[in-house]
């Protein structure tokens, strides 16, 4: 099967810019307001995650708590299928995590606790370091797109990236998902995807330049349309494949990794469209800027 | 013919190879705690004495110290690490008394001077404690190449200079015993009276072996507090159960994957099916080489790497299709294809790899972890996805195996004359 993808791209772009705008301001509005749901990673305090045999109920662990001495403010106790999360607000010491272990296997022998005890400090600095990691990370790739491409593909990558990294972080913070250390990996694999994914069309891009005799800015968005539709077919069917992959993730790996799951899933989708919708018009509008578009492309490849 | 041979070769091989290794590859690959079950501790490290301070010899030496005493509570391969000026990290796995692991762990290293009480068993063991780690002077340990230049002396330092005096008279021409918890480190004989505070240690010390005596000294006179941070324990059923189920969750995705590629591009598709196998092979093969422990994040990153594994396979293959419908035969379709198609590939590895390396050298923890994964899954997608993928379908291509258009997903209808 084969479509015609020829569209027009840049045209349709404004409508696309807006909604990443107006997603954006919802973003920051949102991340202002609600902030992130950050999971226990970035809270004070222990989670307690227990794997039974037998479905135990909240009433059970409730009591097993006031036996134990470790009814805390505010724990939230939640009963799954063959699964109990107990979350306490305050850092259980390894005495207590001790008493709690030997109280749990007393309701189900077979009971595997997974204990995680955090300072919040930890969390918030691997926070900060990825995000610093992120953006020098973004200084290097502008400084190799400039050097192979041009500066504009390397500014136009270079939002699409943060705009994905952005966007990802907003669902979360919309949606009220919970954010925890893996949600940093995954944003920083989306990071990963979206600069790989741009680059491809950019290449087109720059390869149409080079054959194409671009006289105005109508010309100019000829080559943006025409690279985008030759590219279309490889970016569904890449995006498909990774996505499969994402999709198999969520719905058949571990408990612990669903949110990064479901993070990647997201960042895929928003990874795609912005190379298309977002970094390719981007690029033409910051070339349409140079008023005398030249009549050849610049000799910026090798 | 030959072509054919030589490909058919080149695939035998590379499954016997596989097949041949993968088992001992796989069990052998080093599981992170949050796979395979176990706790990890983040130490944050005080000087004992107030006004004290952190050296770097100090925080390495208490690291190894840590690591002495974690393998010999019997847990397998303890990992240790330092973090920064004044953070150690510790992994232990498969420990089942963990609180009283934990108790033990944290006591800071105690060393202590010894002779002999009379009531000793054994040549090597001393009861009665002389000196302790806090009668030398802070960092006065030091050590130097001896008269001969062949080996290295330790000097140290105590505060009290009579102290040192009144036991050089006792145990004159007896043992001295060095000893770090219940080690016994060294056993020197005290040759003089010792009045101006200071002694040299001499044992044949190699410069290494001087370096940690002095350094154990050092950290000795001040110990570092070590208090937790963070800590988490993962009970291994749940960590086996994670593993499980993400594994499966890989099989079912990858061969989701490789029936939509044959199902797409046909023989490319085939040839890139091939490759993708290998490219998880090689992978894990340099996992081994290079000792990394595969953790969460690094699962991550290899679900990257074979996205991006298969995009580089179908930009090339998409790239031949477009050639083969703008006319081209078969030959020049494939060559012409993974000629144009090679640099694109390059520039969104390469990219991709400076992203990963800058998260390499600033990153921490995870972040690191993931970034190294994704330099090495690059490096073996560029070996596996662009080169050998190519060398395979140039030799079918050139061996007249593929015939006709459809082979490689193109239908006669699509192809325009030229």
């Amino acid at each position: 099967m084969r479509f015609n993808w020829n569209f027009d791209y840049v045209k349709a772009s404004k409508y696309f810019y807006t909604a990443s705008i107006i997603l954006t301001i919802v973003g920051i509005i949102c991340l202002a307001v609600f902030k992130l749901n950050y999971g226990v990673d970035f809270r004070a305090g222990s989670n307690v995650d227990v794997k039974t045999s037998i479905n135990l109920s909240k009433e059970q662990i409730e009591k097993v708590l006031v036996d134990t001495q470790l009814n805390q403010k505010d724990v939230h106790i939640t009963p799954g299928e063959g699964r109990v999360n107990i979350r306490f607000p305050e850092v259980l010491s390894p005495t207590q995590e001790a008493t709690l272990k030997g109280a749990l296997k007393g309701l189900d022998a077979k009971a595997s606790p997974e204990v995680n005890t955090v300072d919040p400090e930890i969390a918030k600095e691997l926070q900060r370091n990825a995000i610093y990691s992120v953006l020098l990370a973004s200084l290097g790739i502008i400084a190799y797109v400039t050097i192979r491409f041009e500066w504009r593909f390397a500014v136009a990558s270079i939002v699409a990236l943060l705009h994905d990294a952005f966007m990802v972080i907003t669902v979360f913070s919309i949606f009220r998902l919970e954010v925890n250390l893996t949600f940093i990996i995954a944003v920083l694999t989306i990071v990963g995807y979206s600069i790989n994914d741009t680059v491809v069309i950019f290449d087109r891009v720059r390869e149409n330049m080079r054959f194409a005799k671009v006289k105005n800015l109508s010309d100019l968005k000829t080559v943006v349309n025409q690279s985008i539709a030759q590219t279309m077919t490889r970016s569904i069917n890449t995006v498909f494949t990774v996505f499969i992959a994402s999709v198999c993730l969520l719905i058949f790996g571990s408990e612990s990794i669903r949110m990064f799951s479901l993070a990647m899933v997201i960042g895929l989708l928003f990874g795609a469209y912005s190379s298309i919708f977002i970094a390719s018009p981007l690029w033409y509008a910051l070339k349409g800027l140079n008023k005398d578009v030249k009549p050849n492309a610049p000799k910026s490849t090798v | 013919m030959k072509r054919i041979i030589t490909f058919v070769a080149v695939i035998v091989v590379c499954i016997a190879v596989m097949a041949g290794t993968s088992p001992t590859l796989l069990s052998k690959m080093k599981l992170g705690l949050d796979l395979k079950g176990g706790f990890e501790i983040l130490y944050q490290a005080q000087p004992m004495v107030p006004g004290g301070k952190i050296t770097k010899e100090s925080l390495n030496q208490t690291a190894a110290s840590l690591e002495k005493r974690a393998n010999k509570l019997g847990t397998s391969e303890p990992e240790v690490s330092t973090e920064g000026a004044d953070r150690i990290r510790l992994k232990l796995a498969g420990v089942k008394n963990e609180d009283e692991v934990r108790k033990t762990i944290q006591k800071p290293a105690v060393l202590t001077f010894r002779s002999k009480d009379g009531k000793e068993k054994s040549a090597d063991q001393y009861n009665k404690i002389e000196l302790n780690g806090t009668d030398f002077t802070e960092n006065g340990a030091t050590y130097h190449i001896d008269e001969f230049n062949k080996y290295y002396v330790v000097i140290i330092k105590v505060k009290d200079k009579s102290k040192l005096a009144e036991i050089s008279k006792r145990l004159f021409g007896k043992n001295l015993a060095i000893y770090l918890d219940e080690t016994l480190l060294s056993a020197p004989t005290v040759r003089a009276e010792l009045t101006d505070g200071t002694a040299s240690i001499s044992g044949e010390y190699t410069r290494e072996a001087a370096q940690e005596l002095r350094d154990t000294i050092n950290l000795g006179a001040l110990p570092l507090k070590l208090t937790e941070k963070y800590s988490q324990s993962v009970g291994a059923t749940l960590g086996k159960l994670s593993l499980d189920q993400t594994l499966r969750a890989g099989i079912i995705g990858s061969l989701i994957i490789l029936i939509f590629m044959i199902s797409v591009y046909r023989i490319p598709g085939l040839v890139a099916s091939f490759t993708l196998i290998v490219y998880t092979w090689m992978l894990i093969a340099f996992f081994y080489f290079a000792g990394v422990t595969l953790t969460l994040p690094g699962i991550a990153a290899f679900i990257l790497g074979i996205g991006m594994a298969v995009d580089a396979n179908i930009i090339t293959d998409e790239r031949i299709k477009e050639e083969l419908r703008s006319g081209k035969s078969i030959l020049s379709a494939v060559k012409a294809g993974s000629r144009t198609s090679f640099r694109t590939v390059m520039d969104a590895h390469v990219t991709t790899f400076i992203a990963a390396a800058v998260m390499y050298g600033l990153g921490t923890g995870p972040v690191k972890g993931f970034a190294f994964v994704l330099m090495l899954d690059l490096i073996v997608s560029i070996i596996t996805n662009i080169f050998f993928s190519r060398y395979l379908l140039h030799l079918l291509v050139k061996a007249n195996i593929i015939k006709s258009p459809k082979m490689l997903g193109v239908k006669e209808s699509e192809i325009r004359a030229l």
